[in-house]
């Protein structure tokens, strides 16, 4: 990808200004650190943090068939929502690989919002445009929104600084302010295993609300400590943790799959839960200091043989340990396997411990 | 700015250069550190180990990224900070000083002609 397909989130020119180290992620130009990510990474779990989520997609999904549709697309069961409510769902292909992983919220009686992930918007869309039925309408509003995710146990105050006659929706559940005659969106969720909510408002307006929240409280937080919260909680990332390749019940992610629903995939999934997957993605952690672990080194069995790669890996800012991801065979995926970490031809002892890494408390 | 010290010389690949005799000290510059921040582990040089000019001698690593450090220098490492293993953050908070990470026997001194003055070194950087 050249510099000039590169693209910037309307936010952009105020995280310079607030002293950020950009980076291209998924196609965009983004912050990947500010302060550094140790700091930024325990911001968010003691305080407050905010980060730019402008880059993700925001589809709207409506019509009197759109949840019959969507069911056919997604894992999780739509008709569980009430008007308010969000799910965790993922679409599949016909092998029941993952093509996306994704928040649905309905906000009215036939429409729905769906956040997708930023590399895989054109990507998303075609699926869901190859599928679609007349009686149902699809609309890409990716670049309509800017999006920060505001993140933290003190995110309930900063929420009501700026909006003091408001509460926050409740856990998964997405709201419509209007303020000044915008459309704003509050969604109860997040990326980092903190009580959070991700805020949505016309991209104009997306430096201005950057702004005030940051006034209130939320300290600016880059990609690099999304990355580690993320992980340290076990959420996985699609491209990394997520693939074409890879179903949900390998990736542990049955739980969001309503195998009596009939979604694209299913069948394979059900299969596969039926049967017992063939590989699993597990979580992993050094046993002493070493060289932080990263995406793609090697897994091997003690003093043997390669049997897979990491698909995440980073040194936890919370545990100064390191923590990652892989794809183990079955036989090798339960908690209390010995395994050895190969980082540039240094062997580093790890084993498999229960997701996720980091416990509150 | 970025502290560069004037009795220091500096590679391209920002490593800073400390010349004794025939012995150099090396490690990374206040610019480079500040670059990566939060540095978490040095996977550092083998003592003995005879290297060349170029070769990537130890790792320095953040949170998020891994970056070789590349010898200026040919010759034989003498000496590496050993403390760095139990205090690898020794490279942001005292990159010139405590920080340092191998000390080499020059095999070749004249290759110490290609590294950049101080005041070289801030404009390259600039």
């Amino acid at each position: 990808m050249t510099d000039s397909e590169i693209k910037s989130t309307p936010l952009a020119p105020k995280h310079v200004e607030l002293g950020a180290k950009m980076v291209p992620f998924a196609g965009w130009n983004m912050p990947v650190q500010y302060t550094g990510i140790i700091d930024e990474h325990k911001t968010v779990r003691e305080h407050c943090g905010v980060f730019d989520i402008s880059h993700m997609g925001q589809f709207i999904v409506s019509g009197t068939q759109a949840a019959a549709w969507l069911n056919q697309l997604l894992t999780n069961d739509i008709n569980k929502l009430d008007i308010g409510q969000g799910q965790y769902s993922m679409m599949l292909n016909e092998r029941g690989g993952v093509i996306d992983d994704l928040i649905l919220y309905r906000f009215e009686e036939t429409s729905y919002f769906v956040v997708v992930n930023a590399s895989m918007i054109d990507e998303d869309y075609a699926w869901m445009e190859k599928h679609l039925v007349d009686s149902v309408s699809l609309e890409n509003h990716s670049d309509k929104y800017a999006g920060l995710a505001i993140q933290g146990p003190e995110c309930q105050d900063v929420f009501a600084k700026l909006f003091p006659n408001i509460t926050l929706p409740p856990r998964n559940g997405i709201a419509r302010l209007t303020v000044e005659g915008k459309d704003l969106w509050v969604c109860r969720t997040g990326y980092t295993g903190e009580d959070g909510f991700e805020f949505f408002c016309p991209a104009v307006d997306g430096i201005e609300w950057l702004t005030s929240f940051v006034q209130a409280g939320a300290k600016p937080c880059g990609l690099g400590a999304r990355d580690s919260l993320r992980l340290e909680m076990c959420y996985p990332l699609n491209g990394s943790d997520l693939s074409p390749e890879k179903t949900p019940i390998e990736a542990g992610l049955g739980f969001f799959c309503a195998l009596d629903t009939d979604f694209i995939g299913a069948d394979v999934l059900r299969e596969q839960k039926a049967n017992g997957p063939k590989q699993r993605l597990v979580a992993i952690e050094y046993t002493d200091k070493g060289a932080p672990p990263r995406a793609h080194y090697k897994v091997h069995l003690p003093g043997g043989p390669e049997i897979s790669e990491l698909s995440s890996g980073v040194l936890s800012p919370c545990m100064m340990k390191g923590i990652a991801m892989a794809y183990l065979p079955a036989d090798y995926a339960k908690v209390g396997t010995e395994l050895e970490i190969d980082v540039r031809g240094k062997k580093f002892p790890a084993v498999v411990v229960k997701k996720p890494f980091y416990k509150k408390g | 700015m970025h502290d560069v010290p004037q009795n220091l010389l500096y590679s391209r690949d920002h490593e800073w250069v400390e010349i004794d005799g025939d012995i150099a000290t090396v490690g990374i510059s206040d610019h480079a550190q500040a670059e990566l921040s939060d540095v978490v582990f040095v996977d550092l040089p083998e003592v003995g180990a005879t290297v060349s000019s170029g070769d990537s001698v130890a790792v320095v690593e953040s949170v998020k990224a891994a970056s070789d450090v590349y010898t200026p220098l040919s010759g034989e490492i003498l000496e590496v900070n050993e403390e760095l293993s139990n205090d690898p953050a020794l490279v942001n908070s005292d990159p010139y000083g405590a920080g340092w990470i191998y000390k080499i026997r020059l095999e070749m001194p004249g290759e110490t002609d290609d590294l950049l003055s101080a005041s070289d070194y801030e404009s390259f950087c600039s």
